[in-house]
């Protein structure tokens, strides 16, 4: 933006906002400098984009009439003090501290939104010092791409459509959601609501949206329902209910992050036996694959099957034949 | 948003910020609005020849501009009050103000829980749409605690740690340094005896803990870590390893960090991953079994078929 259009939108706030009337565009055009003495249309049209950027910076720009005898052509605009204003706001030092961290918590992205929050606080008297005095860093990244429309979508409350691949396919497809909000759970971010096409909740992982997120529908149009729990929305994602225990062998000493997930451990003298809690088979027997033969599945039947297949894929046609001998 | 795009809403602010401070440094403005000074020098000069209709020595936005670079207002052409926050600003500061309220134990946080009420009632309707955003830290609310009472009273702690990269569960003593929360999730930063290094501990793998009598002390030099990029940080010395991925094993995209990641045939994927330690590629490679080939190093790949057939014989077959 020119230095010049910025003075004239400096005087275009300052002019309405001490004004109770409603100044027509006419008015304006000879009350703020700045206004070319151009053909009208190249005013309205420079009217036009000054209004639409100060309406883009949150500042209420009322339109109306001084009278009820007024016509469309009197249509008038000013700026209510009372909603261009940040109301009153008074913060102990350790509740501005706390603002302070608050800010820093956002890894880019957000982090432009917190920073001008704090200009804003400043400008009320309110110090505001950015460096952590309660010993704690915290981190969000906000780096996304379909973050930003997301949150913006949910705040207005509007249906949007991206492209969506899941875990498992390399082809995305075209999704319609009602957004029912966006949650970072375990450092990933998700927007959850109603899967308009397959009509049923649903939870989509952001990294995952390929393309752009388009809002599409009127604001207002998304109907949330009450009790909407987007922490357990996302959670489910990771299939997090256990659905039965294995039991395996396990040599001792060895495997120590299955020890830890053990309901049970019967100690022996080569080998000891863990009752180990599972909720998903495929994960419960890529994970004790990896520990070779320090683990041998006993139970499940289906889960030692699996680990038996992925770990003969890798043994290569040798192993695979000899098998096959013995089989 | 772009630098001229700021400048607006920093013109809005500038004049009530300084009502607020009057007889402020240039400088100290500088820093609070995170300009250059020579850009705020071309600000003022822009406000000065703003100001109420009429546009008269009695209209424009007046400075006091000392000699010694401090300034203060002297008329302010109505402009008193900074611009009310917007739907984003409030969203960024509600939702990080939630988001440390929810983590149990923090120290501050009731004043965290009152700066939130307070900045909920200011936003006003701004603050709507903050309510349908949620960021989850996870917590071990006992675990924290203890961490919480190392930090504060700076004393040692003693550690047993799962270290999952390694797959082993070790004792240690620790000099704990801070608090970080990152990437969804609760670490201490700590000064590791044992490592002789600054390491990062998560809550969730601190397997037992004690808060010992003797003081914590990190060596006086010690850095904290940078963790503004994230907790795990690949570095050149660590060994690269090509996967080859079939498109059931895309998720290893997703989940771990990769240098790169190209498309393959059938939807499957060729990532390169830089990996700390050895053990931990190989477990990831055996438990995808047949959904993956190791591209390189060829190490990894015989090693792999090895230890492949030696579990196969622990099963008989």
């Amino acid at each position: 933006m020119s230095a010049r259009r910025t003075e004239r939108l400096v005087n275009l706030v300052i002019c309405l906002l001490s004004t109770r009337q409603f100044l027509t565009a006419a008015r304006v055009r000879t009350i703020v400098p700045g206004y070319e003495p151009g053909s009208h249309e190249a005013f309205q049209r420079m009217f036009e984009r000054d209004k639409a950027e100060l309406r883009d910076l949150g500042i209420p720009l009322e339109t109306g009439t001084n009278s009820l005898f007024d016509t469309e052509a009197d249509v008038g605009y000013r700026i209510a003090r009372r909603d261009y204003e940040l109301p009153d706001i008074h913060l102990e030092p350790d509740e501005a501290a706390a603002v302070g961290l608050a800010a820093r918590l956002w890894q880019s992205g957000l982090s432009a939104a917190a920073s001008s929050a704090l200009v804003k606080l400043r400008a009320v008297g309110i110090d505001v010092a950015m460096d952590s005095i309660l010993g704690v860093e915290p981190v969000v990244d906000a780096t996304e791409p379909a973050l930003a429309p997301c949150l913006a979508a949910v705040q207005s409350g509007r249906i949007v459509t991206f492209a969506y691949r899941t875990a498992n396919s390399g082809t995305p497809e075209q999704r319609e959601v009602e957004p029912w909000g966006v949650v970072s759970w375990r450092g990933r971010w998700y927007v959850a609501g109603h899967d308009r096409g397959r009509d049923a909740a649903r939870v989509f992982r952001l990294s995952r949206v390929t393309g752009p997120v388009t809002q599409v529908g009127p604001p207002g149009g998304v109907q949330v329902p009450p009790d909407v729990d987007l922490v357990a929305m996302a959670a489910s994602m990771g299939g997090e209910a256990n659905i039965g225990n294995a039991t395996v062998r396990v040599r001792c000493g060895a495997a120590a992050g299955l020890r830890r997930r053990a309901r049970e451990i019967s100690r022996g003298e080569e080998h000891d036996l863990l009752e180990v809690p599972y909720s998903d088979p495929d994960a419960l027997a890529e994970q004790l694959a990896g520990y070779a033969d320090d683990v041998v599945v006993v139970d499940p039947p289906e889960v030692r099957a699996a680990v038996i297949v992925g770990l003969k894929a890798l043994a290569g046609d040798a192993a695979g034949d000899a098998a096959g001998d013995r089989a | 948003m772009t630098a001229t795009a700021d400048r607006l809403p920093r013109l809005l602010a500038l004049v009530p910020y300084l009502l607020a401070h009057p007889g402020i440094r240039l400088s100290e403005v500088a820093a609070d609005f995170s300009v250059d000074p020579d850009q705020l020098r071309e600000d003022l000069n822009l406000l000065w020849v703003c100001g109420l209709p009429g546009y008269g020595p009695g209209d424009l936005i007046d400075l006091a501009w000392e000699e010694d670079d401090t300034l203060t207002v002297t008329h302010d052409a109505g402009m008193r009050r900074p611009l009310r926050l917007t739907t984003d600003e409030a969203l960024a500061l509600i939702v990080a103000l939630r988001t440390l309220a929810d983590v149990p134990g923090l120290e501050g946080g009731d004043a965290i829980s009152r700066a939130l009420t307070k900045l909920e009632d200011a936003a006003g309707s701004a603050a709507a749409g903050s309510a349908r955003v949620t960021v989850r830290v996870e917590a071990e609310e006992a675990t924290l605690a203890g961490v919480r009472q190392a930090l504060d009273q700076r004393r040692a702690m003693h550690l047993t740690y799962y270290t999952a990269g390694r797959d082993e569960t070790t004792e240690r003593t620790v000099d704990p340094m801070r608090l970080i929360l990152v990437e969804g999730r609760s670490y201490l930063e700590a000064w590791c005896r044992r490592a002789e290094g600054v390491r990062l501990f998560r809550l969730d793998r601190i397997d037992a803990w004690r808060v010992l009598e003797e003081p914590a002390e990190p060596p006086r030099d010690v850095r904290p870590l940078d963790v503004r990029e994230g907790v795990f940080r690949p570095e050149p010395g660590h060994e690269l390893v090509v996967l080859r991925l079939t498109q059931t094993a895309r998720w290893v995209a997703d989940f771990y960090p990769t240098e790169s990641v190209t498309e393959d045939l059938d939807g499957g994927l060729v990532v390169r991953l830089r990996a700390a330690d050895r053990s931990w590629v190989r477990r990831l490679v055996l438990g995808l079994g047949a959904e993956v080939s190791v591209v390189e190093p060829d190490r990894l790949a015989s090693e792999v078929r090895a230890v492949a057939r030696a579990a196969l014989a622990a099963y008989s077959i």
